[in-house]
């Protein structure tokens, strides 16, 4: 019997017989894992609630011959209650989790990059410190750059032409020069494009000062983005409660900065 | 592989919630091996329930009439709602004999991971009927996970506004179990749920 002893987020739960469940893991070290937690749906299990969605943890486990075994959990960061509690945050979270499982499955898997984005991501969530929809979209952007899949919004993604431009393209990855520009390109907002680096380079003042609108229109993209780089569809994402935000309110910013409005 | 319909019996089996492949061959051999008479029972008792048993039509839980047993029953109050994920929560609270009120069964969780949002439960007809019951108070009774508190969350910002008393079961430390071994949460649930004790 080989133990071994992990961090991990978990990523989601199954039934499995009468009391147990397995459980998919985030891990610091080794990616994606499959893992038994035996009795743990009876109440009068000592795992509990320490291996539920949204966990972060650290855990042992032993080797089995299909699936890992739980043997024992400790609490890193007890995010569940705090985002089960918020409906916003709840549905953004398990948008997240289901993102991170997705882009787990990927060949060539950055893990440790994933771990970190997804455990800290988790950590903002929970603290209820900024918009949930802000959160899921900057770490969307960002776990598919660390997939290998940055996208640019200043510089044309195609010939690296300096930016700003207006045009943007999902399919090029991002900001398209007037030469580069595809057919079925769109053209954002300038405040829009601005809200998505921002989000990208993890940019919170300016992301959090973002309006409604350049929000959803920013969040749009990024769903078009997810969607065009992981084959399947991420189901959580269709239910994703937007605009009824907590944290930090825009202050309603004037739209009189920018005099002209592309597309 | 088996033959052709032991085969297809296996497969049937092993279809049920909490069967593997071991078991559906374990219990096939078992049925094979049964007393004819048995099986011939086993097999009326489920096209009876399959012809018979259906939904009540007004709190969703499994009935063999339009309205259940409990929704027609007078002499529960009708001013108490409870609202639990399964009909099998129902028979777990009924156990208690706790509770006097009535249930609404929403048919499971709010899962968005399975694609299960608001609208694929039974939430527009527990507003329906808020809208014409005499309901004062609502008990949310979902299940004390991730997914059971998410619908419980989401309850309660729908159904405070319409001006009701809404609660949500306590969660606390097991009875017969030591403090020590209590996780965090329940631990924490147990603190902000703590009552005052009358001596
Ligand atoms: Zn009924």
């Amino acid at each position: 019997m080989s133990l071994y002893r992990d961090e991990a987020v978990v990523l989601r739960t199954q039934k499995l017989g009468e009391a147990d469940r397995i459980v998919t893991l985030l891990t610091r070290e080794r990616g994606k894992v499959r893992a038994v937690a035996k009795g743990v749906r009876k109440t009068r299990s000592r795992l509990g609630s320490r291996v539920e969605p949204f966990m972060l943890i650290d855990i042992q486990l032993y080797e089995g011959r299909s699936l890992d075994v739980v043997t024992q959990v400790e609490t890193i960061g007890a995010f569940g209650l705090q985002i089960a509690g918020d409906y916003g945050r709840y549905t953004a979270g398990t948008a997240m989790l289901e993102t991170a499982d997705r882009l787990a499955n990927a060949e060539g898997d950055p893990s440790l990059q994933l771990f970190l984005l997804l455990a800290g991501g988790l950590r903002v969530l929970a603290e209820g410190s900024h918009d949930p929809g802000l959160v899921l979209d900057a770490f969307l952007l960002r776990a598919l750059a660390v997939s290998g899949w940055a996208p640019s919004f200043t510089d044309c993604a195609r010939c690296g032409a300096a930016g700003p431009h207006l045009a943007l393209s999902v399919a090029s990855g991002g900001s398209v020069c007037p030469l580069c520009r595809p057919a079925g390109s769109v053209a954002p907002h300038r405040d829009t494009l601005d809200l998505l680096a921002a989000l990208l380079t993890g940019d919170w003042p300016a992301a959090d000062g973002s309006e409604e609108r350049r929000r959803r229109e920013a969040s749009g993209i990024i769903a078009a983005y997810v969607q065009w780089h992981l084959e399947r569809q991420v189901r959580s994402l269709r239910l994703v409660e937007r605009g009824r935000g907590e944290g930090p309110r825009p202050a309603g910013r004037p739209c009189a900065v920018n005099g002209t409005t592309p597309g | 592989m088996y033959e052709g319909v032991v085969q297809d019996l296996i497969d049937e089996l092993g279809r049920l919630p909490g069967v593997g492949p071991k078991s559906a061959q374990r219990i096939a051999f078992h049925l094979l091996q049964a007393d004819p008479t048995d099986i011939r029972r086993l097999v009326e008792v489920l096209v009876e329930v399959t012809e018979k048993v259906r939904f009540c039509s007004l709190c969703g839980n499994v009935s063999a009439q339009e309205l259940c047993r409990i929704c027609s029953d007078a002499r529960r109050d009708p001013s108490v709602l409870c609202v639990v994920e399964e009909p099998k929560d129902v028979v777990a609270i009924e156990k208690t004999r706790e509770f006097r009120g009535r249930y609404h069964v929403l048919g499971g969780a709010i899962s968005p991971i399975e694609g299960i949002g608001p609208d694929d439960l039974r939430v527009k007809e527990l507003v329906t009927r808020l809208a014409s019951d005499d309901v004062t108070e609502i008990i949310l009774a979902t299940d004390p996970n991730l997914e059971g508190e998410a619908t419980a969350t989401y309850l309660a910002r729908l159904l405070k506004p319409m001006g009701l008393r809404v609660t949500r079961l306590a969660s606390g430390l097991p009875v017969g179990g030591d403090l020590e071994y209590a996780d965090e949460l329940t631990l924490g649930r147990a603190f902000e749920g703590r009552r005052l004790l009358d001596v």
